[in-house]
């Protein structure tokens, strides 16, 4: 376990990435890993806005269709680059996102978060009956690869692997960033109490509207990835279930961390996969199981080993603390634990 | 430091301050008491920004806050504390101090993003200040327990670092020895004390009357929203409208 | 003018459904402060019960209604016991996602035993009648009818009978009530199994004209949620008056406008007043 941490654990981590395609036999696997990748930086943004700032956004997964339907109607209908489109597709999900922030930010708490599932349903019924735009029920077709660049090619599985490898490490990384300092700190104040917040000097509605961006932009990206990877887009990617994905893999890897979302993103279709046996009853075990990690793991794999890493750390360097100055402490920490 | 004229807030058919006028000196321990639902700490909320008055002033350092946002407040040097104190219980007790000093602090996405120096020197300002405010109420010891382990009066001091953190000029309290043992009450008393003796001012709601009696340089007594009595804790304890106002009332004594 | 009028009436049609639906909701949300997501599936699998119950075990349709609901009801109860009960001290977020479990669950569940397709529920009222010299089938009118009769006895109930104003006790102030001795996991329970009850009659009264399929909760649900923030979390005549303006909403605009995004009206309508006053239609002054 020690060897898992910090730096030298991410290292690990994406050393073992970097030569996944040298140990899998089938490109299949290739594109399953490459898929996990995508939703793992969408997750990453998801776990943004409700892990660290505390708003549950139900619209998610339409911000990720939104990216997608960028990039696959811009390159497919308007001609247009496949980088230009996936920069426009950013932008894009920042403005809109922007937008949505600025309205439904001023609620909280439920409210909000049914709010965004409703805005979610916008977005999915825009893109299923705005025919004219989006081509409807029949989808985008057609979409080309990432186009390629310095003698990289994007269209092979193992090309669009590395490619989306990239952007999940730059992703996290941002992300570690941005939690680890003081800024992420905001957001975590506002998590545990907007008054405390505002007392704090922190403005809510710039603060929350800022997360919330930054949320959406990473879920518009990896929205253009899946278009570049898969090629083809239907309404269906905007339906809620994928949202609910989402939170599946956050809460499985564990929420508020980084490392998370991006386990939880793998982890979770791979045992879903190793699942086919079951067949339909498949998707049956995947409420019961949310259920049981909300009630007995809530704070995910990562979160559990995190939070019992940081109890040691803690416990140690109190020792350390009191046996270089002796005459201090009076307290313990025996009872007195606070719900 | 702090004057208040005329101060009043309705929600609805409901008037919870009813044109309340005061002066609180700089330097001083202010107290407000009076029985539950007087309205105290709407009176508090509303100096602090978290609501807009229906009408009246507020005016800190000489400079009119009326409707400004609690953010903005906390800026211009007011800080509160809560009666019950949010922290992220999974951090250690430092780590959540650090926060504290943020809204002294510039740096803002591209910094973060660029990793500018001055990201570096804030974020190391923001720590120094947070060990300085958990060394001002003698949480040492406790910088790296997780903050969901200590105890309520370790608590109520961690909630005064906090907003010690923030700089602030004048502090508005909330219930600061709320839920702690006669003991620890007089320890945090002497906190406060030692707030004042620094330079700050210190406005508190407290329902315990022996703490205020000995604290308070001066006592503001709430009724139904409005306010019934002002003086030294001398003259309040003799004041009649004071007694009758809390005989009857549900005052309990921790 | 007959047309209006047939808007009319299939505005109040769909207007009664989501006033059930959305009185199930409201109120659970009044007593447990958190918008259960599964409620919507609940709906969804009343109809699949009632459905089984009349293609499986030939029982007639009010029969299989009346199945339905109490098993529906069981359920709801189920979920509040297993799921809602233990995260009773959870941050609200842990609620919601539990509310989304359970969702995914029953859907799943019914997605396995019957397929995705749709199905089409059997009712003796599929016949044609004449009413105000409109012509209409006559589960409509049955719908409207089951609608105004629950909504009645409900409200008596909950104004007239002791358990029922121990119910509203509790969603006005829960510890108050559990001082006064009220048993807050009786009422609770029975709160959630009514809740289920409207929700599994809502579909089976609905489901004649509109079909039975897996994902049938979903448009109902999330306009029901609409519904109870425009018309107040927690309020009965909020859920009824709510409903039927959406249904209005919904009949009229469809038909006049255009019937590809009536389903947008509701969320719309959501949006702009939401823009407005975040804190919905009905709530009280400032907080």
């Amino acid at each position: 376990m020690k060897l898992l941490q910090g730096k030298t654990g991410w290292a690990l981590l994406i050393a073992l990435a970097l030569v996944f395609p040298y140990m899998v036999s089938n490109t299949y696997f290739l594109s399953v890993m490459t898929q996990s990748y995508i939703f793992a930086i969408a997750a990453l943004g998801l776990n943004l806005i409700t892990g660290y700032t505390g708003q549950f956004n139900l619209a998610h997964g339409g911000f990720m269709a939104i990216g997608a339907y960028a990039v696959g109607l811009l390159t497919t209908d308007y001609q247009w680059g496949f980088w230009t489109s996936f920069v426009a597709a950013g932008a894009i999900c920042g403005v809109v996102g922007y937008l949505v922030g600025a309205l439904s930010l001023r609620m909280t708490g439920h409210v909000f978060s049914i709010f965004t599932l409703c805005v979610g349903y916008i977005i999915y019924l825009l893109i299923e009956k705005w025919e004219d735009v989006t081509h409807g029920a029949v989808g985008v077709m057609g979409i080309p690869a990432p186009t390629g660049f310095g003698g990289l090619e994007f269209e092979s599985a193992k090309g669009q692997y590395y490619l989306v490898l990239v952007f999940l490490i730059l992703g996290a990384y941002i992300m570690h960033r941005i939690v680890h300092s003081l800024l992420g700190r905001s957001f975590v104040a506002v998590r545990n109490s907007e008054a405390l917040a505002e007392a704090l000097g922190i403005p809510l509605a710039r603060t929350k509207r800022l997360a919330f961006v930054l949320s959406v932009i990473y879920a518009g990206l990896a929205g253009g990835l899946y278009a570049g990877v898969v090629r083809f887009l239907g309404p269906d990617l905007a339906a809620t279930h994928h949202t609910f994905e989402l939170v599946m893999f956050m809460l499985v890897g564990g929420i508020g961390t980084i490392l998370g979302p991006i386990l939880g993103s793998i982890l979770v279709p791979w045992l879903t996969q190793s699942l086919q046996f079951l067949q339909d009853y498949r998707m049956v075990v995947f409420g019961p199981v949310l259920i049981l990690l909300l009630i007995f793991v809530p704070n995910g794999i990562v979160g559990t080993i995190l939070h019992r890493r940081a109890r040691r750390a803690a416990a140690l360097r109190e020792q350390a603390q009191a046996a270089n100055a002796p005459a201090a402490a009076s307290s313990t920490p025996t009872g007195a634990r606070h719900a | 430091m702090l004057e208040i004229r005329g101060l009043t807030k309705r929600f609805g058919g409901l008037t919870a301050v009813n044109n309340v006028t005061a002066h609180f000196e700089a330097g001083r321990i202010n107290a407000i008491i009076g029985p539950n639902g007087a309205g105290k700490t709407t009176f508090f909320n509303l100096i602090a920004g978290t609501h807009a008055p229906s009408s009246g002033q507020i005016i800190v350092k000489g400079e009119d806050v009326t409707g400004m946002r609690a953010d903005q407040i906390a800026r211009l040097g007011v800080a509160r504390t809560f009666q019950a104190t949010n922290l992220f219980d999974q951090a250690s007790v430092l780590d959540n101090l650090i926060v504290g000093h943020r809204l002294r602090t510039r740096s803002g996405l591209w910094d973060v993003i660029m990793h500018t120096p001055l990201l570096k020197r804030e974020e190391k300002l923001c720590r120094e200040k947070a060990e300085a405010a958990l060394e001002f109420v003698g949480l040492n010891h406790v910088a790296h327990r997780l903050a969901g382990d200590i105890t309520q009066e370790e608590r109520k001091r961690v909630a005064f670092a906090l907003a010690l953190a923030t700089e602030p000029d004048l502090l508005l309290l909330d219930e600061p020895a709320g839920g702690v043992n006669p003991e620890e009450t007089v320890g945090l008393a002497d906190l406060i004390r030692k707030l004042v003796d620094h330079g700050k001012t210190v406005c508190l709601i407290e329902h315990k009357m022996d703490m205020i009696m000995s604290l308070a340089d001066k006592i503001i007594v709430l009724n139904y929203g409005e306010k019934i009595a002002e003086g030294t804790p001398a003259e309040i304890r003799s004041n009649p409208l004071v007694i009758d106002a809390y005989l009857g009332a549900e005052h309990a004594e921790a | 003018m007959d047309l209006f009028f047939q808007q009319l009436l299939n505005g109040l049609t769909i207007g009664g459904v989501y006033s059930l639906v959305a009185l199930g909701l409201t109120l659970v949300y009044g007593i447990l402060h958190v918008p259960n997501f599964a409620h919507g599936a609940l709906y969804m699998a009343g109809a699949f019960v009632a459905f089984y119950f009349m293609e499986s075990l030939g029982l007639n349709y009010w029969l299989a209604m009346l199945g339905s609901a109490l098993v529906v009801a069981v359920l709801s109860m189920l979920a509040e016991r297993l799921v809602f009960h233990k995260l009773r001290n959870a941050p609200p977020l842990h609620d919601m996602i539990a509310a989304i479990g359970i969702l995914l669950f029953l859907e799943a569940g019914a997605q396995a035993i019957w397929g995705a397709d749709f199905h089409r529920m059997q009712s003796p009222y599929g016949q044609l009648v004449e009413i105000f010299g409109l012509t209409t089938v006559a589960q409509r009118l049955l719908i409207i009818a089951g609608a105004v009769v629950l909504v009645t006895v409900l409200h008596l109930f909950l104004t007239r009978t002791t358990t029922g104003l121990t119910i509203i006790a509790m969603a006005q102030n829960r510890d108050g009530a559990a001082l006064v001795g009220i048993d807050a996991t009786r009422v609770t329970m029975l709160v959630f199994a009514i809740s289920g009850a409207l929700a599994a009659v809502a579909a089976v009264l609905y489901s004649p004209i509109n079909l039975v399929y897996p994902a049938m909760g979903h448009l109902v649900i999330t306009k029901a949620f609409v519904i109870i923030i425009l018309g107040g979390m927690g309020s009965f005549p909020g859920a009824i008056v709510g409903g039927l303006i959406i249904g209005l909403a919904e009949a009229f605009g469809g038909f006049y406008f255009s019937t590809d995004y009536k389903d947008l009206i509701a969320f719309v309508l959501l949006v702009v007043i939401l823009s407005v006053r975040p804190q919905g239609l009905f709530s009280k002054g400032a907080h």
